[in-house]
């Protein structure tokens, strides 16, 4: 959008000397400043602003805690526990460290809700969504290999039980879980190069978010009407509009993030990783970190055999999977209307998606016995069915409703409309486009 | 030699194809070691066996080791143990084959077929579910071998799974009596 249009005009001298060498103040201006943004995003948008500094802070806070931790099987759970009494400050950096994974998954899962319910992903944002789901796999990586670092029995078992999917594999399972241990069990070898990845994918996370924004920047923003933005008075400038929304977005969501520093550090952790980790005995029962527990459901609904295929397979298989099903939604998806605002049954599914991902999360907490494994099995065909069969099929059976002509008629239809507020923030006057 | 006479192959070509090779040639080796690293070190497959004394061990008890970071469980079973292993038919077994890594691939999980000729009142074993890995507790669960608290599996007191979601019977590893009182593993 902003290619070979560039409105910047370098006013001191010194932005002329940079300007002729390197117009790296060009860029910032083009992409931060003067971009048109579409003047209708609401507060799910800014969910893109808050995962870049969620990132970053993650980033800055794993840095200083890695100058304190010693990645060994005996002396890591002992680092990380002096880093909570000793270090100054240490207890501090590694609630925000804890607790801002979990706070950049609640982020990026309202982000990728967000691109569901707007259909964001839809042609010419076929890119910009894949390059997300990428780095939601990284995220997921990281997020696992962080869990192992403190070595306690939750990081233990965790290790165990997600890396023994890899020996479901035929044939070369277990030469390939062998080459990700290091060993024959999850041991010293494993927490080492665990430590070394753990350090190395965030900034492979940041290398995609380079791209993720570059393909962001060429195609544009969607918007809640998911209608294109045609002319200039669809639009407003990136600064002051788009930046005081996600300043003011990234406040309130920092407020929630310190509520969990402060007064509830441990809520979203286990207790059982205050205990060291000990190869030789279990917890009673293994859950892995809340952002995983969906899919843990599904691993778990698994419990019989398809054909050639045994259970434990089958359950990997699904798994991943359910995350395949992400990569392919703007193929599945067949409907010619982006937004779910115009699409009743699409809203309608989608909204029943949300429940199954939660009840799904739910049922991965619980005990997989009883009831549990029939509900997991049910949530898990609605999870498939809904990309899977609803995502096609609506699109060629529903009748959408009638789309405004342009970004512009929607808000000043809104604002007529009556419904008792102005369209927030985002419909500034139509002049200052 | 002429710059336009393109269709001969000339020298630039021959160079051209040569350093493409030596590039494939030199990617694959380097790469190798990067994969090769991965792999148990020297350290950890010196731990590949473990001598264990069980002279102490009278019927009913059992100990533990740790092998290739797993927990190996040594067990002298009881006569009443030995009885209800043999007693089982193999057609109710969830998981028909042996496991043992004594015996051919395809043996089947009789009781003298998961413990070693001459020694049937021993069991050897790795004790970690074939479920999801975690470690059962024994003499516990509905068939008085093992029980797992994770998901629930139950063993029989030949370590074979029984019920629940576990597919294979426990792992009987490469062991042999080196004495009367002394078990080499691995």
């Amino acid at each position: 959008m902003s290619e070979g249009h560039s409105t910047y005009t370098p006013k001191t001298g010194i932005e002329r000397w940079f300007d002729a060498r390197m117009p790296l103040p060009r860029m910032v201006y083009d992409s931060f400043i003067a971009y048109p943004v579409p003047r209708n995003l609401n507060y799910a948008w800014t969910f893109g602003g808050i995962l870049a500094i969620m990132l970053v802070a993650q980033i800055l806070t794993g840095i200083v805690l890695a100058m304190h931790y010693t990645a060994d099987t005996n002396l890591a759970f002992g680092s990380v526990e002096k880093i909570m009494r000793d270090v100054n400050s240490g207890w501090l950096l590694r609630y925000m460290h804890a607790n801002g994974a979990s706070f950049f998954f609640i982020a990026v899962y309202i982000h990728i809700f967000r691109g569901l319910y707007y259909g964001s992903y839809k042609a010419p944002r076929e890119l910009l969504w894949i390059l997300g789901c990428i780095i939601y796999l990284l995220m997921m990586a990281t997020g696992f290999m962080g869990y192992v670092l403190p070595w306690g029995q939750m990081s233990f078992w965790g290790a165990t039980v997600i890396t023994g999917f890899f020996s479901a594999i035929p044939l070369v399972g277990d030469w390939i879980q062998q080459l990700l241990l290091g060993g024959f069990a999850v041991d010293n070898p494993t927490l080492n190069r665990f430590f070394a990845l753990h350090y190395l994918l965030p900034f492979m996370i940041a290398g995609v978010v380079v791209l993720h924004v570059w393909a962001l920047h060429v195609v544009g923003q969607s918007n809640p009407t998911g209608i294109e933005v045609k002319s200039k008075t669809d639009t407003v400038a990136f600064t002051p509009y788009a930046t005081i929304k996600d300043a003011f977005g990234m406040i309130v969501f920092l407020f929630f993030f310190a509520y969990f520093v402060f007064y509830l550090p441990n809520y979203l952790g286990h207790p059982d990783n205050y205990t060291v980790a000990n190869p030789l005995k279990t917890p009673a029962h293994i859950v892995p970190e809340w952002y995983f527990l969906p899919f843990y459901a599904i691993l778990r609904a698994i419990t019989f055999n398809i054909g050639p295929i045994n259970s434990k397979l089958g359950g990997v298989l699904c798994m991943f999977g359910a995350i395949v099903m992400l990569f392919l939604v703007p193929w599945l998806d067949t409907s010619k209307v982006r937004s779910a605002v115009y699409r009743p049954w699409y809203k309608l599914f989608f909204w029943l998606f949300v429940a199954d991902a939660i009840l799904l999360g739910w049922l991965g907490s619980q005990p997989a016995e009883g009831s549990y494994v029939f509900m997991a099995q049910m949530a898990t065909l609605f999870y498939f069915a809904f990309f899977l069969v609803a995502l096609p099929v609506l699109g060629l059976i529903e009748t959408p409703r009638r789309l405004p002509n342009s970004i512009t008629e929607a808000v000043l239809e809104k604002n007529k409309g009556g419904s008792g507020h102005p369209a927030g923030a985002t419909a500034a006057p139509e002049t200052k486009g | 030699m002429s710059a336009t006479d393109i269709h001969d192959p000339n020298r630039r070509d021959f160079l051209y194809v040569a350093t493409g090779m030596a590039a494939v040639v030199g990617a694959g080796a380097v790469a190798w070691p990067f994969i090769d690293q991965m792999r148990p070190d020297a350290s950890t497959l010196a731990l590949a066996s473990v001598e264990v004394d069980v002279a102490s061990l009278t019927p009913g008890m059992s100990l533990i080791v740790k092998w290739r970071g797993k927990p190996v469980v040594v067990r002298n079973r009881t006569e009443k143990e030995m009885k209800d292993g043999e007693a089982v038919n193999l057609s109710d077994l969830k998981d028909p084959i042996a496991r043992n890594a004594n015996l051919p691939a395809d043996a089947p999980a009789t009781d003298a077929n998961r413990t070693t000729p001459g020694k049937e009142a021993w069991m050897v074993m790795v004790q970690v579910c074939t479920h999801l890995g975690c470690i059962p507790l024994g003499q516990e669960g509905d068939f008085g071998g093992w029980f797992c608290p994770c998901h629930g599996s139950q063993y029989d007191t030949a370590g074979r799974i029984r019920k629940g979601p576990a597919p294979e019977n426990m792992a009987v590893p490469v062991f042999k009596f080196i004495s009367d009182t002394k078990i080499l593993i691995g």
